[in-house]
Order: structure tokens, then C-alpha cells, then sequence
């Protein structure tokens, strides 16, 4: 039972690692857009990526709170040690949610500059934080308590400076594979084409730190090195190193879709291989009994969980099928036809209907209110349902009659 | 019973800097907390207009909903991130509070994320899904906005709820045990008034705020159909809410005069424990048995004094009721400026036409928000010393990292920069011609 909160954190961390990282990789591929394409490959960034970056973004949340649920000491002790990374990871957060409300104001060249900038150096903030605080944990540098590790070391080493830099060019490489998938399925071969080339070299970079990691763990982090060249661990590597040669292939064969989802896989794969080498389960000195709440919190973490998966997964799948499919494409066929309304002699919808709306909705509305103000304890549910349903219906009611002409009565 | 040592790694530290940590926090919910009535009431605004097209095709209706609905996701934006700073700070600031009690108020937040998954999901399709999906599609996608932004807020507000009346739990050896989470967050007698004054508070300030930029272009001459039609949503939800909350306040007092007797002592700066207490208005009289009479409904009820704890189990007397008068005062205005509204409204069937009428309710928008950061700056800081009421102090809960100043005048920085961002984006949003809404447009929506 213990465990069971730490494979979603995993998976949370994997899909906010495909799905976030990329939307922050994105950013920096503002910044290389220059001139007359470049703002039409930025167009097209924001495009591909503005209807899923609110559900991107989500998951983060969603390790953190299952975290702190789970495993409260580990949490506080990682977020008071790590405290810096913690909030510069947040102000990026802030630059990447304050660009993306933004672009749709823009209207000059030099605004989307300077929006573009704000972007991507969330795009370096975030990613970079985020992954130098996992190369602190797993570097055993984050001890049990309320800030009890160093506040610079835990996180400037070399060790975080591996994950941090591999987090930053793995986000790049994801934003570039995915968006040359979405400029193909657009029909734009230039922009599809400049992605596939930044797809290509960043692939390459990306592919270049992760197999140099090791070199590094070797010094700085024994534990973890034997981790991931042994069992699981090694598995891990494999896998991630194959997928991202298959993955570099099939983007220079210009076969974006699978490579979308096979460049996915290599980057999952190394969140997952560092899940399963990290010496300690959790944090050093601490075993998963000892960090994990009580089963009756994990039961109900558990039963939340399964109820909310209930409604996102088809959520999520309906909004990807959208975005995916092209139906928010800007070349995609409008629906409906004309105004796709009904009833156009609209002055006598619902009159009759809206004369008694209105005063039983406000008698609702009183009766409810009088009811909350003196009742008791166990009459009052009834006195605010009372008023809360008068208040709605009154508000349908009242809002609904259409304003007469000020003129023809004078006001 | 009090929770001065846990007895783990997570025993008090020393923190010089706490007051600074408090006023971080203080400051990141002052900025989510406006975002958060958007969330929580605009929807059903954009949605309500969107409905009342289909129902009579007129094109003003629509406008006006593709108009809002690019604010509502421009602020959704500001708030996703604004509330992933605050959800941060539980752990930057407050991780001796997180240790300890984590396992009992942490399923809120995990079953928010839930709700802010859905929101997230269905705000984008309903953004981006006008003209791509059927009308009667897009108007069913923006349910799931209404529901979720309700939903989400309830989650966090359980947990408010619990911080004030702590339950679900015992304190064992200076540890939380025999965790019961769904009874803590759902089971405690804070929930109910909490979540009703919060949500009559959204439409409030969500309703007055959006009345306040029309008003302002009423005051100017844009007094057209689309900004009449506008103006008469924003009013009508704001002016229902506004007077529906003087009951659900008395409600809420009433409850807290029972269970955190301190918190309402600070109300009055009630000295002693008084049979028949008074209620002083500042700079006025002292209106005999009212405070007695507004906490119990009976003028001769004992209301206890802020003598009943030692002084350091005392808030901050002088910032509560400052607050709670700030509240109660602003509260009133806008439910007797809200009468008035439902009178013209009911009566001719229109607008209100006088010039004061429109100079009130410019002010109303800002206005409302005051009251509202006064509202839980009464609650919270009414809530001092404790972070866990009458369980654990605030000053055991605070991160012993450094450098708080330092992130406190950083975010600080930063949060001047969004908001200065907010009002440069809604100026822009708003100057676009209105045709642009009402044609339909084959490009991307622009939001």
C-alpha cells in the first residue's frame, strides 16, 4: 500500500515530462525564430500548443499534491532543502502562464519579441530547476527535515547540473518532434521542415548528455551510477537509448507521427530509469513506511484518484482527439450551418413562462433567506438550498427580460 | 493538546523572518483569490449568454459570449498559475505544516487537481472550439467549466474549512494519528458557511468588477445594445449575490461565535467576557448589546473576550477588525447599491439611468474587491496565532530555509509585472472591434 503513491508520482512525472516539458521546450524555439518565417513558426507554436497548455501544465500539480498527501515529511524536507530551484521552477511557471494570456494581445513585431524572450527563458527556468532538483534527490543531497540540507550544494552540483541540462534539452527535443508532427498535419512542409532540423540537433544534444550522464554519476553520484548501469536501471538506459536513435531516424525520414510517440518513449524511459536507480526509495534514512501517511489516506488518495481518472481520462482523450484530429486547425471546416439557432422570433420565447419565473424564484429566494436567518442548525440546509436555487432562477429570470429601449421609457 | 514539538525532524526552527514568510503568502492569495472568483463565476456568465442565443438567435448574445470567453481564459491562465505558486508555497514556506498534517488535508488538494484537470480541459475546448463544434455542443462543453470551477474552490476551501475547525484526527506523541481525511476536510462545521460565502462572493466580485469597466463606458456614452445587454448580467448576478450575503455573513459570524470565540472577541476588541456586548462603530457610538445580538441573535447572550486566552494566543487584534469593518461596510453598500439596481430593474424593465447610479457602480468593482481580500484577511489573520486552530502555531509550520525576503520582494516584483500584464491584456482585448465576434471568423480564435 505504501507504494502505490509513488508509481502515480512516477507517471504523473513522466506524462508532465512529455506533456509540460514540451510546452516549455516549445519556448525556446521562439527565441531561434527569426525574421519573416519566424513569426509564422511562432504562430504556429503557439497554435499547436495554447489548447493543451492549461491540461499540460496540470500535472505538475498533480505530483506535488500527491506528494505532500503520501509522503509529507519527504515533501517538506525536499521542498524546504530545494527551496530555490522550488521557486525559480515557480516563477517560470508565472513567465510561461503570463506569456501564453498574453499572445492573444500582440499585435507588433516588438511585443511578440520581448513575449518571445519571456518565454523562453521560462522555457530554460523551469526545466532546468525541476531537473537539477531531481538530480539533488537522486544524488542523495536532500536529508530528512525542515531545510536540513545545504541550500546551494543540494542543488548546484554536478549531478543537477546533468539533469538540469538534459531536462532543458529534452524539453526542446519533445516541442520540436511534436511540432513538426503538427506543422505535417497542417500541410506546411517549410515550417514542418524547419522543426524536423531542430528536431534533429537537439535529438542529438539531448542523446549526447544522457549518454555522458553517466561519466559524470560515476564521480558524483556512485550510488546512483550502479543503479542505472545494473537491473531495471540498465534496462531503462537501453530502451531509452534505442528509442532515441529510432526516434532521430524516423524524424530525418520525415515519419513524424510514430516518431511523436517513439521520441516520447525514450524520454519516458530515462524519468522512469532514474525512478528505479535512485538508491534510496525516497529520500536517504527514510523508507517508504516510515514516509508513507496512514493507509486510510492512501485508501483515499487511492478512491480519489480512481473517481477522478473516471472523468479526466475521457476528458483528456476527447480534448487530444480535437487537437490531434485538426478540428482547431485554422484550415479546419466550420461547423453547424449559418447560425445554428432555433427559434428566431425570439421577443416571445418564454414570456409566459418568465412572469411567474420571476416572482417565484424571488419568493424562493425570500422564503430561503428568512429560513437561513432564524433557523436552527438542522433547518438551515433547507433555508440555504432555499435561497441559493431562488437566487439562480431569479437571476435566469431577471437577466433574460430583454432591456427595454431607455428612450421609449425614459429611465 | 497543543502541537508545539512534533516529535520528528520537523521540530520548530528558527526563522527570523516569519512575519515576511506570513505576508508572502498574505500577498500570493490576494492575487489568486480575485482570479479565483473569475474561475469560479464567469463561466456560468460566458455560458449564460451563450444559452440565451441559442434560445432567441440574437447575435448580441453571442458577441458578447465570444468576447468574455477570451477574458475567461486569459484569466484562467493567470490563475493556473497564480495557484500553482500558492500550492508551491505550502512547501517553500510552510513545510512543518505540510509534515505533519499532509496526510489529513492533502486529499483536498489532490481531488482539486482533479477538478482543475477538467476545467483546464473544458475551458480550452470551449475557447477553441467556437465554431468547430455544433452550438449545441459548445454550449454543453462550457458545463463541465461551471461545474469544475465550483468543484475546484470547494476542494481548496475544505481545507481552509479544516485549518479553521481541525478534525479527522488525534495528536499522539506530538504526531497526527488515527488520520480520517474524508472527515476532516468534509465532515468539519466550517465547510458549509465557508464554501456558501465564498461562492456568493465570486458573483459578487466577478459581476461588479465586469459592471465596472461597462460602467466606466457608460459614464462616456457607449451605452449600445451590447453593452446594455452586458451591463445587465454583470448587475443582475452581482446585485442578487449582494444582498444574499448579508445572510450568509450573519450565518458565518454566527458560527464562528461559537467556535472561535477569540476570532469574534477581535470583531469588537472585546476586552472581557460581556453579558450583552456592544458593538462599536468607529468613530460613533457604542451601540449597547448589538455585538451579543449579531453573534447569537439574542441581545443578552455572553460573548466572550479576548481574556478567556493569554495574550499570546491572540491574533492581531487591530488588523481584524479593521478588516471585519472594512468587510461589513463595503458588504452593505453594494447590497443597498444592489437594491436599488433590482428595483429599476424589476419595476421598468431597464437600466438604471442616474449619473450617481453610474459613478456607484464604477467604484463598486474595485470596491467589492476590497471586501473581499478583507473578508479573508478576517478569517485568516483572525485565525493567528494557529495555522491548525487551537493544534499548530504558525511559527511551527515555517520553513527554516533563508532568504525569504529575498523571494518575498522577488515575487513581489514579478506579481506588480503580471498584474500590470492583466490590465495591458483586457485594455487590448477589449479595444478589438466588436465586429470581429460577431462575423464568424475562419481563422484560429485569436485567444
Amino acid at each position: 500500500m505504501a507504494e502505490v503513491p509513488l508509481v502515480l508520482i512516477l507517471v504523473g512525472l513522466v506524462a508532465y515530462t512529455l506533456l509540460g516539458g514540451a510546452d516549455f521546450g516549445a519556448g525556446l524555439w521562439e527565441l531561434t525564430a527569426r525574421g519573416e518565417r519566424g513569426s509564422a513558426l511562432r504562430d504556429h507554436t503557439h497554435r499547436a500548443m495554447a489548447p493543451v497548455w492549461e491540461a499540460n501544465h496540470v500535472w505538475l500539480i498533480f505530483v506535488l499534491t500527491v506528494c505532500w498527501t503520501a509522503y509529507p515529511q519527504a515533501f517538506s524536507s525536499i521542498a524546504s532543502t530545494l527551496t530555490i530551484p522550488l521557486f525559480v521552477a515557480g516563477l517560470g511557471v508565472i513567465l510561461r502562464g503570463a506569456t501564453y494570456a498574453l499572445r492573444a494581445g500582440v499585435s507588433s513585431p516588438r511585443e511578440e519579441g520581448v513575449l518571445s524572450v519571456t518565454f523562453a527563458l521560462s522555457s530554460v527556468l523551469t526545466p532546468f530547476a525541476l531537473g537539477a532538483m531531481v538530480g539533488g534527490i537522486a544524488s542523495q543531497r536532500v536529508p530528512v527535515g525542515n531545510a536540513a540540507g545545504d541550500e546551494i550544494s543540494s542543488w548546484l552540483n554536478p549531478t543537477s547540473i546533468l539533469t538540469g541540462t538534459l531536462a532543458v534539452a529534452t524539453s526542446a527535443y519533445l516541442a520540436a518532434v511534436y511540432l513538426a508532427a503538427d506543422s505535417t498535419r497542417m500541410d506546411d512542409r517549410e515550417i514542418a521542415d524547419a522543426f524536423r532540423k531542430r528536431a534533429v540537433v537537439a535529438g542529438l544534444v539531448a542523446g549526447t548528455i544522457a549518454i555522458a550522464g553517466p561519466l559524470v554519476l560515476r564521480e558524483d553520484a556512485r550510488p546512483l551510477f550502479d543503479g542505472l548501469t545494473s537491473g531495471l536501471g540498465l534496462v531503462a538506459l537501453v530502451v531509452s537509448a534505442l528509442a532515441g536513435v529510432a526516434a532521430l531516424v524516423l524524424v530525418a525520414a520525415r515519419r513524424y507521427e510514430p516518431a511523436r510517440v517513439v521520441a516520447a518513449a525514450a524520454v519516458a524511459a530515462i524519468v522512469a530509469g532514474w525512478g528505479v536507480a535512485q538508491p534510496d526509495p525516497i529520500l536517504p534514512g527514510l523508507s517508504i513506511e516510515e514516509a508513507a501517511a496512514s493507509d486510510a489516506t492512501i485508501t483515499a488518495v487511492l478512491i480519489g484518484f480512481a473517481v477522478g481518472l473516471l472523468i479526466l481520462l475521457p476528458s483528456l482523450a476527447y480534448l487530444f482527439r480535437l487537437v490531434l484530429s485538426g478540428r482547431f486547425d485554422p484550415a479546419a471546416p466550420l461547423a453547424g450551418d449559418g447560425e445554428g439557432t432555433v427559434e428566431l422570433d425570439l421577443r416571445d420565447t418564454g414570456k409566459g413562462g418568465r412572469t411567474i419565473a420571476l416572482p417565484v424564484s424571488g419568493g424562493l429566494l425570500g422564503a430561503g433567506a428568512a429560513i437561513t436567518f432564524i433557523a436552527d442548525d438542522a433547518l438551515r440546509p433547507v433555508g440555504v438550498a432555499a435561497m441559493l436555487v431562488g437566487a439562480v432562477g431569479a437571476f435566469v429570470a431577471l437577466a433574460s427580460l430583454d432591456d427595454a429601449e431607455p428612450t421609449k421609457n425614459g429611465g | 493538546m497543543a502541537l508545539d514539538v512534533l516529535a520528528s525532524a520537523f521540530g520548530p526552527v528558527q526563522q527570523d523572518y516569519l512575519l515576511e514568510a506570513r505576508q508572502m503568502q498574505a500577498m500570493s492569495f490576494v492575487a489568486h483569490i480575485p482570479l479565483v472568483c473569475f474561475g469560479v463565476a464567469f463561466p456560468a456568465f460566458v455560458v449564460f449568454a451563450e444559452w440565451r442565443h441559442l434560445r432567441t438567435g440574437d447575435p448580441v448574445y453571442r458577441t458578447l459570449a465570444r468576447r468574455w470567453s477570451k477574458v475567461m481564459l486569459a484569466l484562467f491562465a493567470v490563475g493556473v498559475v497564480t495557484g500553482t505558486i500558492l500550492s508551491f508555497e505550502l512547501g517553500l514556506l510552510w513545510p512543518g505544516f505540510t509534515a505533519a498534517f499532509g496526510d489529513v488535508f492533502g486529499l483536498g488538494f489532490t481531488l482539486e487537481g482533479f477538478s482543475f484537470f477538467t476545467e483546464a480541459i473544458f475551458i480550452a475546448i470551449y475557447v477553441y472550439g467556437w465554431d468547430r463544434l455544433s452550438p449545441r455542443t459548445h454550449l454543453l462543453t462550457g458545463i463541465p467549466v461551471i461545474v469544475s470551477g465550483i468543484t475546484g474552490s470547494f476542494f481548496v476551501i475544505a481545507v481552509n474549512a479544516w485549518m479553521n475547525s481541525p478534525g479527522g484526527f488525534r495528536i499522539e506523541n506530538g504526531e497526527a494519528v488515527d488520520v480520517r481525511p474524508w472527515e476532516a476536510l468534509f465532515g468539519n462545521s466550517y465547510l458549509a458557511h465557508e464554501i456558501v460565502h465564498m461562492y456568493v462572493a465570486a458573483y459578487i466580485v466577478a459581476g461588479f468588477v465586469l459592471a465596472a469597466v461597462y460602467a466606466w463606458g457608460w459614464l462616456r456614452g457607449r451605452r449600445g445594445r451590447y453593452e446594455r445587454t452586458a451591463l445587465t448580467i454583470a448587475l443582475t448576478a452581482a446585485a442578487i449575490a449582494a444582498p444574499v450575503q448579508l445572510i450568509v455573513g450573519d450565518w458565518a459570524a454566527r458560527v464562528v461565535a461559537e467556535e472561535q470565540p477569540v476570532k469574534l472577541a477581535s470583531f469588537e476588541d472585546l476586552r472581557e467576557t460581556t453579558k450583552g456586548a456592544p458593538f462599536t462603530i468607529p468613530g460613533g457610538p457604542e451601540i449597547p448589546d448589538l455585538l451579543s445580538l449579531l453573534a447569537f441573535h439574542d441581545p443578552n447572550a455572553t460573548v466572550e473576550g479576548l481574556d478567556t486566552v493569554p495574550a499570546r494566543d491572540r491574533p492581531p487584534v487591530g488588523i481584524v477588525r479593521a478588516s471585519f469593518l472594512t468587510m461589513v461596510t463595503i458588504g452593505t453598500l453594494l447590497a443597498a447599491l444592489s437594491a436599488w439596481y433590482l428595483l429599476v430593474r424589476v419595476r421598468r424593465r431597464t437600466l438604471p439611468s442616474s449619473r450617481w447610479f453610474w459613478h456607484a457602480a464604477v467604484a463598486a468593482g474595485p470596491l467589492s474587491l476590497v471586501a473581499l481580500i478583507a473578508g479573508w484577511v478576517t478569517t485568516e489573520v483572525g485565525r493567528q496565532p494557529w495555522v491548525v486552530y487551537d493544534v499548530m502555531r504558525t511559527d511551527a509550520a515555517v520553513t527554516g530555509a533563508g532568504g525569504v525576503p529575498v523571494g518575498y520582494a522577488t515575487l513581489a516584483a514579478v506579481y506588480v509585472g503580471v498584474l500590470v500584464a492583466v490590465v495591458w491584456i483586457l485594455r487590448r482585448l477589449a479595444r478589438r472591434p466588436l465586429e470581429e465576434d460577431v462575423e464568424r471568423t475562419a481563422g484560429a480564435p485569436s485567444g
